[in-house]
């Protein structure tokens, strides 16, 4: 299927949140999700289950004021 | 001081951004004695560089204090603050409600209404506001137990515009710990801020783009210690003429 990663289009073979973030690359454990819209936490992303055209972000740490 | 049952000393919260590179930003936090510094959330990329930057600065030891930067909405500043909290593991969260998009102006409404959410949620709000007492008294109804009243637009370095509302903040919310977030430009910003009585200050651009930026942070911590000297000594008041501080008493006549 394919979903949209920080404005990306990408296809994931991936059912759950969780896969799709390994099979994406997202590997390191200091990122935060949101997908539609909605925030997922680090312990419900196995439980997600994406569909086609999910709008998935993915945050990391950054220089802020 | 304390905020939300956390002892600080240095009275001085420092911003992570616009610094040239990273060794200029770990050594202004050094140099600068901060023990709180802010950090935002940007789209991660799969290389994974906001690790990187993440695990340079946790060995710096201070307090984070994530930010809901650029967010324009009750909604994304909301989510913005679950995100950090997942991310950062703290209960802390600086709140932005943008309102407008040139002046960085506070949404004070949207703030007050996504502080109260959060702070129902258990986060513990820092809340990026205007001078406004009644806001002031909204937020805290809300639940914050600090304000963060702005001293001028955020980047701007114009220092305090307006003094005055600053000093009635004070009067109006004696125990309640006030941190100017925004504007300042110089120590002497810093400095004045303090001497009105706020508690402590958040700057960021001030530090970052100066042309040393190690000893800007110096600068400033020491324009902080200062004013709050100034402010706990009790300043004299203000005369319109002058007073001779020299005795008169005793004068010879040599005329």
């Amino acid at each position: 299927m394919q979903i949209i990663v920080n404005a990306q289009a990408h296809e994931v073979r991936a059912q759950t949140l969780e896969a799709a973030l390994c099979e994406l690359g997202f590997t390191s454990p200091a990122i935060a999700t949101a997908l539609n819209g909605v925030f997922v936490s680090r312990a419900k992303r196995s439980d997600v289950l994406l569909t086609n055209g999910d709008r998935l972000e993915v945050l990391a740490p950054m220089q802020g004021g | 001081m304390q905020v939300y049952g956390t002892e600080i000393t240095s009275r001085l919260l420092l911003g992570t951004a616009q610094y040239p590179a990273p060794s200029v930003l770990a050594e202004a936090i050094t140099s600068s004695g901060t023990e709180i510094i802010t950090l935002s959330l940007r789209r991660e990329t799969a290389d994974g560089d906001g690790a990187g930057f993440w695990q340079g600065l946790q060995q710096a030891g201070c307090h984070i204090l994530p930010n809901t930067a650029g967010c324009h909405s009750v909604q994304e500043a909301v989510t913005t603050a679950h995100m950090a909290r997942d991310l950062f593991n703290t209960a802390w969260i600086k709140l932005e409600v943008i309102g407008h998009a040139d002046t960085l102006q506070p949404d004070v409404f949207g703030l007050v209404d996504a502080a109260r959410i959060l702070a129902e949620d258990g986060f513990q709000v820092f809340p990026y506001t205007t001078d406004d007492l009644v806001v002031g008294e909204k937020l805290l109804e809300a639940g914050c137990e600090v304000l963060m009243p702005w001293g001028a637009p955020i980047g701007s370095g114009q220092g305090l515009r307006n003094p005055d509302a600053l000093r009635a903040m004070r009067a109006h919310f004696p125990n309640v710990p006030l941190i100017v977030d925004a504007g300042i430009g110089r120590p002497s910003d810093a400095a004045q801020a303090m001497e009105l009585g706020m508690d402590a200050v958040l700057l960021n651009t001030a530090v970052a783009k100066a042309g040393d930026p190690a000893t800007m942070g110096r600068a400033m911590a020491l324009a902080v210690e200062a004013g709050r000297l100034g402010y706990v000594a009790d300043l004299m008041p203000r005369r319109d003429m002058a007073v001779p501080s020299t005795p008169v008493l005793g004068l010879a006549e040599l005329t």
